[in-house]
Protein backbone atom coordinates (compact mmCIF):
# COMPACT_ATOMS: atom_id res chain seq x y z
CA UNK A 1 0.00 0.00 0.00
CA UNK A 2 1.36 3.44 -0.91
CA UNK A 3 1.84 5.80 1.99
CA UNK A 4 -0.75 8.55 2.08
CA UNK A 5 0.60 12.08 2.32
CA UNK A 6 -1.75 14.95 3.12
CA UNK A 7 -0.82 18.34 1.68
CA UNK A 8 -2.45 21.24 3.53
CA UNK A 9 -4.12 23.88 1.37
CA UNK A 10 -4.65 27.32 2.90
CA UNK A 11 -6.10 30.25 0.99
CA UNK A 12 -2.89 31.63 -0.54
CA UNK A 13 -0.89 28.39 -0.64
CA UNK A 14 0.74 28.06 -4.06
CA UNK A 15 3.06 25.05 -3.93
CA UNK A 16 0.55 22.36 -2.97
CA UNK A 17 0.24 20.94 -6.50
CA UNK A 18 4.03 20.75 -6.86
CA UNK A 19 4.12 18.72 -3.64
CA UNK A 20 1.24 16.47 -4.76
CA UNK A 21 2.96 15.89 -8.12
CA UNK A 22 6.36 15.11 -6.58
CA UNK A 23 4.93 12.73 -3.98
CA UNK A 24 2.92 10.95 -6.71
CA UNK A 25 6.04 10.59 -8.91
CA UNK A 26 7.89 9.01 -6.00
CA UNK A 27 5.19 6.41 -5.48
CA UNK A 28 3.22 8.05 -2.70
CA UNK A 29 -0.48 8.73 -2.60
CA UNK A 30 -0.94 12.48 -2.09
CA UNK A 31 -4.15 14.24 -1.21
CA UNK A 32 -5.09 17.82 -0.46
CA UNK A 33 -6.22 18.70 3.08
CA UNK A 34 -8.42 21.81 3.21
CA UNK A 35 -7.37 24.21 5.97
CA UNK A 36 -10.95 24.68 7.15
CA UNK A 37 -11.41 20.98 7.97
CA UNK A 38 -10.73 20.04 11.57
CA UNK A 39 -9.52 16.56 10.55
CA UNK A 40 -6.64 15.23 8.47
CA UNK A 41 -8.28 11.85 7.97
CA UNK A 42 -5.94 8.88 8.18
CA UNK A 43 -2.91 10.20 6.29
CA UNK A 44 0.53 8.80 7.15
CA UNK A 45 2.41 12.10 6.77
CA UNK A 46 1.63 15.79 6.33
CA UNK A 47 3.26 18.45 4.16
CA UNK A 48 2.57 22.12 4.91
CA UNK A 49 3.48 23.63 1.54
CA UNK A 50 4.84 26.97 0.43
CA UNK A 51 2.93 30.07 -0.58
CA UNK A 52 1.36 32.96 1.27
CA UNK A 53 -1.16 31.35 3.62
CA UNK A 54 -3.89 33.87 4.46
CA UNK A 55 -1.92 36.47 2.53
CA UNK A 56 0.90 36.40 5.12
CA UNK A 57 -1.13 39.10 6.90
CA UNK A 58 0.34 40.26 10.22
CA UNK A 59 3.30 37.86 9.84
CA UNK A 60 3.83 34.79 7.65
CA UNK A 61 2.04 31.90 9.36
CA UNK A 62 0.46 34.06 12.08
CA UNK A 63 -3.13 33.58 10.85
CA UNK A 64 -2.61 30.13 9.34
CA UNK A 65 -1.85 28.58 12.67
CA UNK A 66 -5.43 29.30 13.75
CA UNK A 67 -6.92 27.40 10.78
CA UNK A 68 -8.97 24.42 12.05
CA UNK A 69 -6.69 21.91 10.31
CA UNK A 70 -3.69 23.02 12.37
CA UNK A 71 -5.06 21.57 15.62
CA UNK A 72 -5.27 18.18 13.86
CA UNK A 73 -1.77 18.60 12.39
CA UNK A 74 -0.46 19.51 15.83
CA UNK A 75 -2.09 16.42 17.44
CA UNK A 76 -0.69 14.25 14.65
CA UNK A 77 2.80 15.70 15.23
CA UNK A 78 2.57 15.24 18.98
CA UNK A 79 1.63 11.60 18.41
CA UNK A 80 4.85 11.18 16.41
CA UNK A 81 3.43 11.65 12.89
CA UNK A 82 5.77 12.96 10.17
CA UNK A 83 5.13 16.64 9.38
CA UNK A 84 7.22 18.69 6.97
CA UNK A 85 6.84 22.43 6.48
CA UNK A 86 8.35 23.83 3.31
CA UNK A 87 9.06 27.58 3.01
CA UNK A 88 5.80 29.25 4.12
CA UNK A 89 5.00 25.90 5.73
CA UNK A 90 8.16 26.25 7.87
CA UNK A 91 6.94 29.71 8.93
CA UNK A 92 3.54 28.23 9.80
CA UNK A 93 5.13 25.49 11.93
CA UNK A 94 7.26 27.97 13.90
CA UNK A 95 4.21 30.20 14.50
CA UNK A 96 2.24 27.13 15.59
CA UNK A 97 4.95 26.28 18.11
CA UNK A 98 5.76 22.93 16.48
CA UNK A 99 9.29 24.14 15.75
CA UNK A 100 11.36 26.69 17.71
CA UNK A 101 12.62 30.04 16.45
CA UNK A 102 11.28 32.37 13.79
CA UNK A 103 11.91 33.41 10.20
CA UNK A 104 12.75 37.07 9.77
CA UNK A 105 13.28 39.13 6.63
CA UNK A 106 16.28 38.20 4.50
CA UNK A 107 19.46 40.00 5.46
CA UNK A 108 19.70 41.73 2.08
CA UNK A 109 16.03 42.82 2.14
CA UNK A 110 15.54 41.12 -1.22
CA UNK A 111 13.10 38.42 -2.23
CA UNK A 112 15.35 35.51 -3.22
CA UNK A 113 14.44 33.25 -6.12
CA UNK A 114 17.38 31.07 -7.07
CA UNK A 115 18.86 27.61 -6.67
CA UNK A 116 21.24 27.05 -3.77
CA UNK A 117 23.49 24.29 -2.48
CA UNK A 118 22.51 22.64 0.79
CA UNK A 119 24.57 20.32 2.92
CA UNK A 120 22.93 17.45 4.76
CA UNK A 121 23.97 17.85 8.39
CA UNK A 122 21.87 15.20 10.11
CA UNK A 123 20.17 12.11 8.69
CA UNK A 124 18.23 11.56 11.89
CA UNK A 125 14.94 13.14 10.79
CA UNK A 126 11.88 12.23 8.76
CA UNK A 127 13.13 14.36 5.84
CA UNK A 128 16.78 13.29 5.70
CA UNK A 129 16.88 9.61 6.69
CA UNK A 130 17.54 8.49 3.09
CA UNK A 131 20.20 11.16 2.45
CA UNK A 132 23.86 11.02 3.42
CA UNK A 133 25.68 13.24 5.87
CA UNK A 134 27.76 15.77 3.96
CA UNK A 135 25.78 15.22 0.76
CA UNK A 136 25.31 18.43 -1.25
CA UNK A 137 21.90 19.06 -2.76
CA UNK A 138 20.96 21.70 -5.35
CA UNK A 139 17.48 22.92 -4.36
CA UNK A 140 15.55 26.10 -5.23
CA UNK A 141 14.70 28.79 -2.69
CA UNK A 142 11.93 31.32 -3.14
CA UNK A 143 11.38 33.55 -0.12
CA UNK A 144 11.53 36.98 1.48
CA UNK A 145 11.32 35.91 5.11
CA UNK A 146 13.70 32.97 5.29
CA UNK A 147 16.32 34.31 7.66
CA UNK A 148 16.12 31.81 10.51
CA UNK A 149 16.69 33.20 13.99
CA UNK A 150 16.29 31.95 17.54
CA UNK A 151 17.55 32.67 21.04
CA UNK A 152 21.17 31.67 21.82
CA UNK A 153 19.77 29.03 24.20
CA UNK A 154 17.59 27.49 21.47
CA UNK A 155 20.52 27.53 19.03
CA UNK A 156 22.75 25.73 21.53
CA UNK A 157 20.00 23.14 22.03
CA UNK A 158 19.53 22.61 18.27
CA UNK A 159 23.29 22.15 17.87
CA UNK A 160 23.73 19.86 20.89
CA UNK A 161 20.77 17.67 19.90
CA UNK A 162 21.82 17.38 16.23
CA UNK A 163 18.57 19.04 15.17
CA UNK A 164 20.01 21.21 12.39
CA UNK A 165 19.30 18.90 9.46
CA UNK A 166 20.30 21.09 6.49
CA UNK A 167 22.70 24.02 6.15
CA UNK A 168 23.30 26.42 3.28
CA UNK A 169 26.74 25.98 1.71
CA UNK A 170 26.72 29.71 0.87
CA UNK A 171 24.26 31.44 3.22
CA UNK A 172 21.86 33.47 1.02
CA UNK A 173 19.62 35.10 3.63
CA UNK A 174 21.52 35.63 6.89
CA UNK A 175 20.13 32.61 8.75
CA UNK A 176 21.91 32.00 12.04
CA UNK A 177 24.49 29.20 11.79
CA UNK A 178 23.64 28.84 8.04
CA UNK A 179 20.46 26.98 9.01
CA UNK A 180 18.27 25.90 6.09
CA UNK A 181 16.23 23.29 7.97
CA UNK A 182 15.69 22.01 11.51
CA UNK A 183 13.73 19.23 13.18
CA UNK A 184 11.73 18.90 16.39
CA UNK A 185 13.03 17.15 19.50
CA UNK A 186 11.07 14.07 18.38
CA UNK A 187 12.74 14.37 14.91
CA UNK A 188 9.32 13.87 13.23
CA UNK A 189 8.62 17.55 12.48
CA UNK A 190 10.94 19.23 9.98
CA UNK A 191 10.89 22.76 8.61
CA UNK A 192 13.02 24.03 5.74
CA UNK A 193 13.02 27.10 3.52
CA UNK A 194 14.21 25.41 0.27
CA UNK A 195 11.73 23.61 -1.99
CA UNK A 196 12.60 19.91 -2.49
CA UNK A 197 9.30 19.36 -4.34
CA UNK A 198 10.58 21.64 -7.11
CA UNK A 199 13.72 19.56 -7.55
CA UNK A 200 12.22 16.13 -8.26
CA UNK A 201 12.15 16.09 -12.04
CA UNK A 202 15.05 16.42 -14.48
CA UNK A 203 12.97 18.81 -16.57
CA UNK A 204 13.11 21.25 -13.66
CA UNK A 205 16.90 21.23 -13.53
CA UNK A 206 17.55 19.13 -10.43
CA UNK A 207 16.42 15.87 -8.89
CA UNK A 208 18.20 16.53 -5.61
CA UNK A 209 14.90 16.95 -3.78
CA UNK A 210 14.12 13.27 -4.27
CA UNK A 211 16.16 11.82 -1.40
CA UNK A 212 14.41 14.26 0.94
CA UNK A 213 10.87 13.43 -0.13
CA UNK A 214 11.79 9.75 -0.35
CA UNK A 215 12.82 9.99 3.30
CA UNK A 216 9.40 11.39 4.11
CA UNK A 217 7.71 8.54 2.22
CA UNK A 218 9.84 6.00 4.10
CA UNK A 219 8.78 7.58 7.41
CA UNK A 220 5.17 7.50 6.25
CA UNK A 221 5.52 3.87 5.15
CA UNK A 222 6.58 2.88 8.67
CA UNK A 223 3.29 4.21 10.00
CA UNK A 224 1.20 2.46 7.27
CA UNK B 1 -16.17 50.25 29.53
CA UNK B 2 -14.65 50.71 26.11
CA UNK B 3 -10.94 51.41 25.67
CA UNK B 4 -9.00 52.49 22.63
CA UNK B 5 -5.76 50.61 22.23
CA UNK B 6 -2.62 51.33 20.30
CA UNK B 7 -0.08 48.52 20.04
CA UNK B 8 3.36 49.44 18.73
CA UNK B 9 5.20 46.34 17.50
CA UNK B 10 8.96 46.61 17.14
CA UNK B 11 11.66 44.08 16.35
CA UNK B 12 13.54 43.18 19.52
CA UNK B 13 16.93 44.76 20.10
CA UNK B 14 19.57 42.72 18.31
CA UNK B 15 17.17 41.44 15.63
CA UNK B 16 18.33 42.71 12.25
CA UNK B 17 15.95 45.21 10.71
CA UNK B 18 16.80 45.28 7.00
CA UNK B 19 13.99 47.74 6.26
CA UNK B 20 15.30 50.17 8.87
CA UNK B 21 18.89 49.82 7.64
CA UNK B 22 17.85 50.34 4.02
CA UNK B 23 15.94 53.51 4.89
CA UNK B 24 18.92 54.72 6.91
CA UNK B 25 21.36 54.07 4.08
CA UNK B 26 19.18 55.88 1.58
CA UNK B 27 18.75 59.06 3.65
CA UNK B 28 22.11 60.70 2.83
CA UNK B 29 21.45 60.33 -0.89
CA UNK B 30 18.32 62.44 -0.37
CA UNK B 31 20.30 65.03 1.55
CA UNK B 32 19.19 64.04 5.06
CA UNK B 33 22.32 63.82 7.19
CA UNK B 34 22.75 62.80 10.82
CA UNK B 35 19.91 60.29 11.05
CA UNK B 36 20.63 56.94 12.65
CA UNK B 37 18.99 54.11 14.63
CA UNK B 38 16.12 53.80 12.13
CA UNK B 39 13.78 50.96 13.07
CA UNK B 40 10.61 49.93 11.24
CA UNK B 41 7.69 48.41 13.13
CA UNK B 42 3.92 48.06 13.02
CA UNK B 43 1.21 50.18 14.53
CA UNK B 44 -2.03 48.38 15.37
CA UNK B 45 -5.10 50.20 16.71
CA UNK B 46 -8.38 48.77 17.98
CA UNK B 47 -11.08 49.11 20.64
CA UNK B 48 -11.78 46.64 23.41
CA UNK B 49 -14.61 46.33 25.91
CA UNK B 50 -13.79 45.25 29.47
CA UNK B 51 -15.08 45.80 33.00
CA UNK B 52 -12.08 47.94 33.99
CA UNK B 53 -8.67 49.10 32.80
CA UNK B 54 -6.66 46.33 34.47
CA UNK B 55 -8.81 43.65 32.81
CA UNK B 56 -8.54 45.38 29.44
CA UNK B 57 -4.76 45.59 29.78
CA UNK B 58 -4.50 41.92 30.74
CA UNK B 59 -6.54 40.95 27.64
CA UNK B 60 -4.42 43.11 25.36
CA UNK B 61 -1.18 41.72 26.81
CA UNK B 62 -2.43 38.19 26.19
CA UNK B 63 -3.48 39.16 22.66
CA UNK B 64 -0.03 40.62 21.97
CA UNK B 65 1.79 37.59 23.36
CA UNK B 66 -0.25 35.02 21.47
CA UNK B 67 -1.11 36.75 18.23
CA UNK B 68 -0.07 40.31 17.48
CA UNK B 69 3.63 39.69 18.05
CA UNK B 70 6.02 36.81 17.60
CA UNK B 71 7.83 37.00 20.95
CA UNK B 72 10.92 35.37 19.41
CA UNK B 73 11.62 38.48 17.36
CA UNK B 74 9.18 41.22 18.40
CA UNK B 75 8.19 43.32 21.42
CA UNK B 76 4.95 45.23 21.91
CA UNK B 77 4.34 48.55 23.63
CA UNK B 78 0.72 49.02 24.66
CA UNK B 79 -1.10 52.35 25.04
CA UNK B 80 -4.60 52.09 26.43
CA UNK B 81 -7.14 54.86 27.06
CA UNK B 82 -10.81 55.10 27.93
CA UNK B 83 -12.70 55.67 24.69
CA UNK B 84 -14.29 59.05 25.32
CA UNK B 85 -16.47 58.74 22.24
CA UNK B 86 -18.15 55.54 23.45
CA UNK B 87 -21.59 55.66 25.08
CA UNK B 88 -21.31 55.30 28.87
Amino acid sequence: MSPRVGVVLFPGSNCEQDAVEAIGDLGGDAEILWHGDASIGDVDAVIVPGGFAHGDYLRPGAIARFSPVMAAVSNFAQAGGAVVGICNGFQVLTEAGLLPGALQKNRGLKFLCTTVSLRVVSTDSVLTSEAEIGQELRIPINHFEGNYTCSPGTLAELQAEDRIVLRYVDNPNGSVDDIAGICSAGRNVVGLMPHPERACNELLGSIDGRPLLQSLLESARISV
Amino acid sequence: MVFTVHVDVQLRPGIADPQGSTIERSLPTLGFEGVDAVRVGKSIRFRIEASDEATALAHVEDLCERFLTNPVIEDATIELQVDVGAPA
